[in-house]
């Protein structure tokens, strides 16, 4: 009885993990496989292939490549350090200034730009941001500028949309640790004589570490992983690492090259990942558990 | 030290005083002008049922609630503009709030730190600390590694070294269980001693009030309804609320026959006829509703009727049951005649051990120890 009612539980569980084996197998682990053997391929003649690692030699010896994703991973450690920035007191006031509906609909509005594609919300800052947009005329209204201003183009502009876009997927962890402590410790901390900052660094940004670290490592992967906001904003002198990759693939039909890439980016991503783990001192267990 | 009525003279050796605090959430008051003082080195408790305002008082102490009206001065200076962290009083939260980011001795450290004491010294005077809360060398451990016991002490040591004019303490003893609660009764009183300083303390619980406290405040539904000694508290009640919930009581609810000076005859509801003294400073007359309370232990039980032709009020019952409980043992007595249930303390000389259900006693107390009040409509 025992028995069968243990492997009736083992196979439901079976059966619940099966969906998950199979997206990690054939969307994951077979498509790696398969890069990773591209990747070790060189090209000798139309149609003949030989095992090499050439591809990744390439990558550290054109200065282009390495500078390109340097520039993209300096840019993204940024760009996720100004939206912890940005997003930490606005998750702070909505976990823990506001109460009940108010704090539900702010919650919300945070929410609401991601019911569009990212697409059109890129496509929101062209209209903002360009030579005849919104922004651009206005100061010629205004009188601050004479001509049409340009504002696209330039890192700055990738800058604000790589914020715009990863904002969410910072406040939603920070509000929910933020939420998770108790009011009173941070009376405690004035109580005893604590002033705004020493309570801030002290009491509130050790409680929230594992959220912070949380949303950095999301923004972080998602920001050096973004081939749209990058190109789009910043056109053809973003220099965004995915865009070399997509050149790879899709321009120089350089599928070798390009697979190289996309393995060096997750390697190397993954390294800056765990570096900024050690210095924060967290474990990838608490932050994501 | 006397008692201290609302309102009363402005002694300078109050250590805390509050002047007609008045705080109000839109139509609701909180706490409806309400003024006391505290003398240095007074266990000063805010006993009140659950929703009194006895929490909001303490916040506005601490500096987490501006009162709507009035004044909260300490050692004779007015803090009201002060913020929490420059109040030289410190709070022991309900739940401790200790940090549990923190080692133990970082906690009892963090306030010494931010009086600009350097590490060294702050150091000493942590281990010196955890010498007197009996808990040396636990500095390096997590807070969740001490028992609750612990904590508690570990979140009184931590406002204590900073040497506050005052500490105030919400509830703390409430997330213990009933057996630790008893301890550290006790504890906290010896502690209270040790250190010499001011504590108010806030509970809902009496017997905790009655225990630790130099001075008690009854509070109910924003007011104070009495200041005054546990011993005041529970032999003179100012009021039917303060006779009704400090201790145990018997009440009756009826009408006054006649008055002869303090001396009131009542026909209660279920027509018994009791002698009673007119208490709360409030003139009764004839026709005026009184509730009637009389303590447990006041009451005489004897088996022979003769035993209590002494007593002003007499009542044969039948025994219900007695609720075991060593010293303080009870029996729970019905009227014969009306029905009505009595609690009656037995006292401990064993005599009464063989009671048994159903068996005729009876009751006798003296006009002096039953206390009449005038009803009040909203039965407050």
């Amino acid at each position: 009885m025992s028995l069968s009612l243990r492997s009736a539980v083992r196979l439901n569980l079976i059966l619940l993990l099966i969906p998950v084996f199979l997206w990690l197998l054939l969307l994951i682990i077979l498509p790696h496989i398969d890069m990773l053997l591209v990747s070790t391929q060189v090209k000798v003649r139309p149609r003949v292939y030989e095992f090499s690692f050439a591809n990744y030699g390439e990558f550290f010896s054109e200065p282009l490549y390495w500078r390109t994703f340097a520039r993209t991973a300096i840019m993204s450690i940024a760009a996720t350090l100004l939206t912890l920035v940005i997003a930490f007191p606005v998750a702070y006031y909505i976990a823990k200034m506001l109460r009940g509906r108010m704090k539900s609909f702010l919650f919300l509005l945070c929410l609401v730009p991601f019911w569009v594609s990212e697409l059109v919300r890129t496509f929101g800052w062209m209209i903002l941001l360009r030579e005849s947009g919104v922004f651009s005329n206005l100061f010629q209204w205004i009188g601050f500028a004479d001509g049409p201003v340009e504002m696209l183009y330039n890192d700055a502009t990738i800058m604000v949309g790589l914020i715009y876009t990863s904002m969410l997927f910072m406040v939603v962890p920070l509000v929910t640790i933020l939420d998770s402590l108790d009011d009173s410790l941070v009376e405690a901390g004035y109580d005893l004589g604590g002033n705004a900052f020493t309570v801030l660094r002290t009491i509130i940004i050790p409680h929230a570490m594992p959220g912070i670290v949380s949303g950095c490592i999301v923004v972080f992967m998602l920001t050096l992983g973004n081939y749209l906001t990058p190109v789009l904003l910043g056109g053809k002198d973003s220099l965004w690492f995915t865009a070399q990759i997509y050149t790879q693939f899709i321009t120089r039909f350089n599928w070798e090259l390009g697979a190289a890439f996309g393995f060096l980016l997750l390697f190397l991503s993954s390294m800056i990942v765990w570096m900024g783990l050690k210095l924060s001192r967290q474990t990838l267990t608490e932050t994501m558990g | 030290m006397t008692e201290q009525g609302p309102g009363g003279g402005h002694a300078p050796s109050y250590d805390l005083e509050c002047r007609n605090l008045v705080c109000r959430f839109g139509d609701f008051v909180a706490v409806n002008d309400v003024s006391f003082g505290v003398p240095e080195g007074d266990f000063f408790s805010i006993l009140g049922p659950s929703g009194c305002g006895k929490t909001t008082i303490l916040r506005m102490m601490a500096g987490f609630l501006q009162p709507t009206s009035g004044d909260f001065l300490i050692k004779g200076k007015s803090v009201i503009d002060m913020p929490p962290n420059r109040r030289p009083i410190n709070m022991v939260f309900q739940h401790l709030a200790l940090f549990p980011m923190m080692t133990v001795a970082e906690n009892i450290a963090y306030g010494l730190l931010r009086q600009g004491i350097n590490r060294i010294d702050a150091r000493k005077k942590v281990e010196d600390a955890l010498e007197r809360i009996g808990l040396p060398g636990s500095g390096e451990k997590k807070i969740k590694q001490l028992s609750g016991g612990q904590q508690q002490r570990v979140a009184i040591a931590r406002c204590l070294v900073l040497e506050p004019a005052a500490l105030l303490l919400d509830e703390p003893l409430g997330a213990l269980d009933l057996k630790l609660r008893e301890h550290m009764k006790v504890e906290l009183k010896k502690m209270q001693d040790q250190f010499g300083t001011t504590f108010v303390y806030i509970t809902h619980d009496q017997s905790e009030a009655l225990v630790m406290s130099d001075h008690v405040a009854v509070m109910n539904q924003g007011r104070f309804e009495q200041i005054g000694t546990p011993q005041d508290l529970y032999y003179q009640p100012a009021t039917a609320f303060v006779a009704g919930f400090v201790g145990d009581t018997n009440r009756w609810q009826g009408r006054v026959e006649s008055v002869d000076r303090d001396t009131v005859k009542v026909i209660t509801q279920d027509g018994v006829q009791l002698l009673a003294t007119a208490a709360g400073g409030e003139a009764l007359s004839q026709g005026s509703q009184v509730e009637i309370f009389v303590r447990p232990e006041a009451v005489v039980i004897t088996l022979e009727s003769e035993r209590i032709t002494s007593q002003d009020n007499r009542i044969t019952g039948e025994l219900i049951s007695v609720l075991f409980n060593g010293a303080n043992s009870r029996a729970l007595i019905r009227d014969r005649h009306t029905g009505g249930e009595l609690d009656v303390a037995l006292p401990q000389t064993g005599e009464f051990s063989h009671l048994q259900r159903g068996q005729e006693v009876h009751l006798g107390w003296s006009l002096a120890h039953a206390k009449a009040f005038i009803q009040k409509e909203s039965g407050g």
